[in-house]
């Protein structure tokens, strides 16, 4: 596959995944402004802000924290949540990543099946039809399911319509390597702003608890393992190392591990032995972690070396796969 | 010019409109007859329910639409793709036009191929003073980087899209040599496969002779031209990217031959060889179907400010470790100057009277052509010897006074830029109008000829209509469309195929 295939193949579904974390992550935060809460409009909106603007180093975030208008100015919910969702200045936005992903797509657009450009592309005519209207809450309210719904739809045809072959596994690397990333950032803010934080209301914390778990869709799965008897502890260990749950950090590292073994399989590189290490560290250090240790130790600092070992990964793929030097792939 | 309507045994309803003058129409000769090889067609039309042709029109759009068969630059945030436009009613060619046609074509590009090896080697058709030098030099395509270069085979144009026209006589002349990038043959392909589905049993009892066969051929041709040594060469298309309006046909001729599709930035040069970048590390590439212009294909050797193609790449091909297809510098034996060398070419090195003709041409630097058409701009069609597509000319009968000055005035600046043609009738072929009526338009012809280790021409090619009534152009940046063109069998074989049924 030419790299240049494989670097647009990449960035279509980590741009997908990021669209749609992105508007859950609005979704659950809009829901919970309905509550009274001791919870200010301004801190819990600047929290969304870092958990989709820490992605610094990994080279598509700009000014996330400048979305709330001048550093420091606070521009109220409706203002703030509409650049989210719309303004395509801001990478970070839903539309941004949106637009990115299409893009992409079509520069391949021979690469993927008709029904995932399909897909795509309804989805784009979509937000194109849904942005240029005034911004409101009923707007907003069709927006974020659109959204959800579309990468869904799209993520459905990927795997009923594409080959399972190279393409399908870059696929899968940049779905997981996004995933892992965006959860990981989530919880490390989480940990800051909610678990150690100043708010100790039971009942407010019980309701940003279930946000939590809401963002990553996992509250049902969540109580049928642990029932509703929610503790910072379980809830770490459920977002961090559960096996099963799909949107768990160690799932997506599990998957993103298990594709990029299969893309070195297909394309018998020489040179994938330093991005398969660091893989697998990620991997074993995720599956035989235990959360008392984690927390014994500082589950901050925990969650930022995997966030390195995320970037690192990012890094090798791009040195073993799109953006090799010419003497190393010459040298064999 | 007189207008006379269709009088006698047409005067159906559906060809209300259909009128002929001194124009070839090809379907009725000049006394209103259908000619025999319509019949078939004509019949099929006439008897089908309007509401039938309507239902058929509507399902080959949709099938053009669905399969993403589209054309023109679309703009950066909202995705407007337009289908290209097509006509149900094909264009029927007999079996003993096309053979002449075929052989004419092959007979051109063989001459062609000649003299391009002449004139970037030993220059003996210079030195004769069968072409002049100077037109040669002046040439804008003329690349000096070529000379003394070998290329494979000797094969310098290995795919060409010739436009014909047939005049009121009824016989076919050539207007251009498309020598350099042509395009349309996904269009002939598409259209072919759409008719096949809208009118299948006549397309059956007509016996059309097939071109699916094309992308094969394509392939067989450029496998032919690989460097020696390299005898199971990997070949790559060539395309500027997404943004290029016929970039569908590039995906669509790598998908059809099952090679890769690149662009420049996946293209690396390194000790003049050149690899493609894949996630399996650099895979080398022997054949370049190239459909970027020389000007853009190395930025090192020609233009500098070009990000479509791959540094370093001249340097490969001069090494031989690369063919590119087409090679460097063709564009200057279709320049539209040497054009009216073209019988003079192929007599000098085939010492054979040409075919197919040319279209009688006027060269303005010679000071009595110039004269010439200056006094008689109004009966003229002026074209800049660069331009394509139906740009920077001047339409002489329907130009205006201030028009004419303005070219008068370009012409004496720049006498070699330009050269005249008579304003042409050429034909007209039924198609089916907007309001579900048949009216004569005028149509051109592209056959593609493949020159490889040997001369393939596919029987058929891309039939432009000029789709506005009277109008003369028929490029689709300017309101044309195209037609599948059916080439019959000859007589005997159709004989032979109707007692086989």
């Amino acid at each position: 596959m030419l790299s240049r295939v494989a670097d647009s193949l990449y960035w279509t579904t980590r741009y997908l995944e990021r669209a749609e974390h992105t508007a859950r992550l609005i979704d659950i935060n809009m829901g919970l402004m309905l509550d009274r809460s001791r919870v200010s409009a301004e801190r819990r909106w600047q929290r969304v802000l870092s958990a989709v603007g820490a992605a610094q180093g990994l080279g598509w975030n700009d000014d996330a924290a400048g979305m709330a208008g001048e550093p420091g100015r606070w521009v109220g919910v409706t203002t703030l949540v509409h650049a989210l969702c719309f303004d395509t200045t801001k990478h970070a936005s839903i539309t941004a990543c949106i637009f990115a992903a299409r893009e992409n797509a079509r520069q391949i657009r021979d690469e993927i099946s008709t029904e995932q450009w399909q897909r795509l592309n309804g989805l784009f005519h979509e937000i194109s039809r849904l942005r240029t209207a005034a911004p409101s809450e009923r707007n907003l309210a069709e927006f974020l399911p659109t959204i959800i719904d579309g990468v869904h739809l799209f993520q459905g045809v990927t795997d009923t319509t594409l080959s399972h072959g190279e393409g399908w596994h870059v696929l899968r690397v940049g779905r997981n390597l996004e995933r892992a990333w965006s959860i990981t950032t989530l919880l490390d803010v989480y940990e800051r702003e909610v678990f150690l934080g100043e708010d100790s209301d039971d009942a407010g914390e019980y309701l940003e608890w279930v946000g939590l778990l809401r963002i990553c869709t996992a509250f049902e799965a969540f109580c049928r393992v642990h029932t509703s008897d929610l503790t910072h502890e379980r809830i770490l260990e459920f977002l961090l190392l559960d096996p099963d749950f799909p949107h768990s950090v160690r799932y997506a590292v599990d998957a993103l591990h298990n594709a990029l073994e299969a893309i070195q399989q297909h394309t018998r590189t020489q040179h994938g032995g330093e991005l398969m290490r660091v893989a697998g560290r990620l991997k074993a250090t995720l599956a035989f972690a235990q959360i008392g240790e984690i927390l014994a130790q500082e589950p901050i600092r925990y969650l930022r070396r995997i966030l390195e070992q995320c970037r690192e990964i990012h890094d090798l793929i791009y040195t073993v796969y799109i953006q090799y030097s010419v003497e190393t792939a010459l040298a064999v | 010019m007189t207008t006379v309507p269709v009088r006698g045994a047409f005067e159906h309803p559906l060809l209300r409109d259909y009128f002929m003058d001194a124009a070839f129409d090809e379907m009725f000769d000049g006394d209103g007859a259908i000619r025999p090889h319509y019949q078939a067609l004509f019949t099929e039309l006439t008897t089908l329910p309007p509401e039938e042709i309507r239902r058929r029109k509507q399902s080959a759009d949709a099938s053009f639409l669905m399969q993403g068969i589209t054309f023109t630059v679309y703009g950066r945030e909202e995705g407007t793709e337009r289908i290209f436009p097509y006509d149900l009613i094909p264009r029927v060619v007999t079996g003993e036009e096309w053979d002449r046609i075929e052989r004419g074509l092959t007979q051109r590009i063989t001459a062609l191929n000649l003299f391009l090896h002449d004139v970037y080697n030993d220059q003996k058709i210079l030195a004769q003073g069968v072409v002049p030098r100077e037109v040669v030099y002046t040439c804008q395509q003329f690349r000096r980087q070529m000379r003394g270069l070998r290329v494979p085979r000797n094969v310098y144009v290995a795919i060409a899209g010739t436009d014909l026209l047939r005049l009121n006589s009824g016989e076919f002349v050539v207007l251009e040599d498309n020598l350099r990038v042509p395009s349309g043959v996904s269009y002939m392909l598409t259209n072919r496969r759409i008719m096949k589905r809208t009118l299948p049993s006549l397309f059956r009892d007509y016996g059309v002779r097939p071109i699916d066969h094309y992308p094969q051929a394509l392939l067989a041709t450029l496998r032919s031209l690989a460097p020696e040594g390299r005898p199971e060469p990997t070949i790559v298309v060539l395309t500027p990217g997404v943004y290029n309006s016929a970039y569908f046909e590039h995906t669509w001729l790598a998908r059809q031959m099952g090679v890769e599709l690149v662009e420049g930035r996946d293209l690396v040069i390194h000790d003049n060889v050149v690899y493609m970048r894949t996630t399996a590390g650099l895979k080398r590439v022997d054949v370049i179907y190239r459909r970027v212009d020389d000007d853009f294909i190395d930025p090192l050797a020609f233009r500098g400010d070009s990000i479509l193609g791959a540094a370093g790449l001249f340097n490969a091909y001069r090494a031989g470790n690369v063919t590119l297809a087409n090679a460097f510098g063709t564009g200057v034996a279709d320049d539209k100057a040497i054009y009216a060398y073209v019988p003079a070419i192929i007599k000098y090195y085939l010492d054979e009277d040409p075919i197919l003709n040319n279209v009688e041409t006027y060269l303005l630097t010679d000071e009595k052509q110039q004269a010439y058409v200056k006094q008689n701009l109004e009966k003229l069609v002026v074209k800049a010897v660069g331009e394509s597509g139906g740009y920077g000319m001047l339409v002489g009968p329907q130009s205006s006074a201030a028009e004419r000055e303005e070219f008068k005035r370009r012409i004496e600046a720049d006498p070699r830029n330009y050269i005249a043609q008579p304003t042409l009738s050429f034909s007209r072929a039924p198609c089916l109008l907007e309001d579900g009526s048949i009216g004569p338009r005028h149509v051109d012809l592209r056959p593609y000829i493949l020159f490889g280790d040997k001369v393939t021409i596919v029987p058929g090619g891309l039939t432009r209509v000029a789709l506005r009534q009277g109008s003369l152009v028929v490029n689709s940046s300017q309101g044309g469309g195209s037609k599948d063109t059916w080439v019959l069998g000859t007589s005997q074989e159709a004989h032979a195929f109707a007692s086989s049924r």
